[in-house]
């Protein structure tokens, strides 16, 4: 029998190691697995590499990660936002390294680890200085840049339903990076409000199919 | 005689068509929603996963997960759709999205933009979506005003900011003009009245063509 559902917080994190490359949806505080990413914080892995859309801001989720000095790179678009105060603290001290990837690479390099391809080639960045360094082809007579995966050892989403085969469905703008991020990590962590029997999800509204989720916890809504 | 930037957006709103897919930039061009009339049907995107966007809610009904690029809370229109971010991006980069409206540090001749980074090396760099969107829109127009607020111009021959994209700029409506970026350079369609040829040109970096029909951009549209 198939139940990918765990009792506690700290199972859904268990076995995320020192050095592990997180996955950490979200957009703004929309769709941000604050729970996990606490959980993580509370497990005490350290030396981690996070790729997120924003670097946290005030005092919870990636800003506290942050805080407490367990994230050595950041992979990220848009970091700077209002209250990303630890962020900035250990970017100027030179404690964390940022990656800055235009969002919607960021987001691809994600789908294409996910879907098993060596990467692929855009337009986005072509002569700029997020291009730097990075092969260049002249497709269609456009010049395109060369950009790698970007698997995760881990991620950790936000969904608001799950039945035990971790099928998944999201609310409203929350739903952003979680189902790229699911399909991109070995290992699939996701806290959702509520838990669905199975087959109670309705098959044509399923956002993300079980296949990509390992396991799933219930946190409930503050 | 400069226009105030609502009156900008609304110029701006007028070259909008009606059934257009269309994502604001943050900041200035999101003016731009509120003057378009409802005479048209105007999608709006928003690159973290919505489509139909409609205006923000009253107060006491925000959805903290439902907001757009710049993080305010909106709402959805009938007819309206979520999707995850990476289709979001596929309509930006795929240019599926017909149109956008962009802020600019720096226009340059050639169609460059630069709106994403300046040089202090205070402040961490953050891109966000603006790469994607000037690389991926069909049609990219920028709103600005037409020099800093230290009076340097902001049409200029060759950006000297980081670019977020090299040669996407379609046309650029300033407090003073409208001007399209063409093979030959920037030619100006739109001046405010009481401005001359000379002093647009003071104003300006790069050279300036004007169109045989130069037209009166105005106050009130």
């Amino acid at each position: 029998m198939i139940d990918k559902r765990v009792g506690s917080l700290a199972d859904a994190v268990e076995g995320i190691e020192d050095g592990a490359t997180v996955l950490v949806g979200g957009f703004g505080a929309s769709g941000v697995p604050v729970e996990l990413v606490h959980a993580l914080l509370d497990r005490r892995a350290t030396d981690l590499t996070i790729v997120t859309n924003n670097a946290g801001s005030g005092e919870t989720d990636v800003a506290a990660l942050l805080r407490e000095r367990r994230v050595r790179k950041i992979v990220c678009s848009y970091p700077r936002s209002a209250g990303s105060i630890w962020f900035e603290e250990r970017w100027r001290a030179g404690e964390v390294e940022l990656e800055l990837v235009p969002q919607g690479t960021l987001s691809e390099r994600m789908r294409a680890a996910a879907a098993g391809l060596g990467g692929f080639f855009t337009p986005t960045g072509a002569d700029t200085r997020l291009a730097e360094g990075k092969e260049v082809r002249v497709i269609d007579g456009r010049r395109h840049v060369f950009e790698e995966p970007l698997p995760g050892d881990v991620a950790l989403v936000k969904a608001a339903r799950a039945d035990r085969w971790g099928n998944l469905v999201y609310r409203t703008a929350a739903r952003n990076f979680g189902p790229t991020m699911a399909a991109a990590a070995a290992l699939t962590v996701v806290q959702v409000d509520e838990f669905a029997e199975l087959g109670e999800l309705d098959p044509e509204a399923i956002v993300t199919p079980g296949i990509f989720v390992d396991r799933v916890v219930r946190v409930e809504a503050a | 005689m400069r226009l105030d930037l609502r009156d900008v957006a609304r110029r701006i709103a007028r070259d909008i068509p009606d059934g257009a897919y269309v994502n604001l930039g943050i900041g200035l061009p999101t003016l731009v929603a509120d003057c378009v009339g409802s005479d048209k049907e105007v999608v709006y995107h928003s690159e973290n996963g919505i489509l139909g966007m409609g205006p923000a809610p009253a107060p006491g009904e925000e959805d903290p997960e439902l907001i757009n690029a710049g993080k305010q809370p909106v709402t959805l229109l009938p007819g309206g759709a979520f999707f995850h971010h990476t289709d979001a991006f596929l309509m930006m980069r795929g240019g599926h999205v017909d149109l956008t409206v962009l802020g600019a540090f720096q226009v340059s001749e050639h169609g460059d933009l630069a709106n994403w980074a300046t040089d202090d090396a205070s402040h961490p760099p953050a891109v966000g979506g603006a790469m994607d969107l000037a690389v991926g829109a069909e049609r990219v127009l920028v709103m600005t005003t037409h020099t800093t607020k230290a009076g340097e111009p902001k049409l200029v021959p060759r950006c000297s900011y980081p670019l977020t994209a090299a040669g996407v700029v379609d046309r650029v409506y300033t407090d003073l003009a409208v001007i399209d970026v063409t093979p030959e350079g920037f030619v100006v369609r739109e001046m405010v009245a009481g401005l001359t040829r000379e002093d647009l040109q003071g104003a300006t970096a790069a050279r300036l063509s004007f169109a045989d029909d130069v037209g009166v951009l105005g106050q009130r549209e």
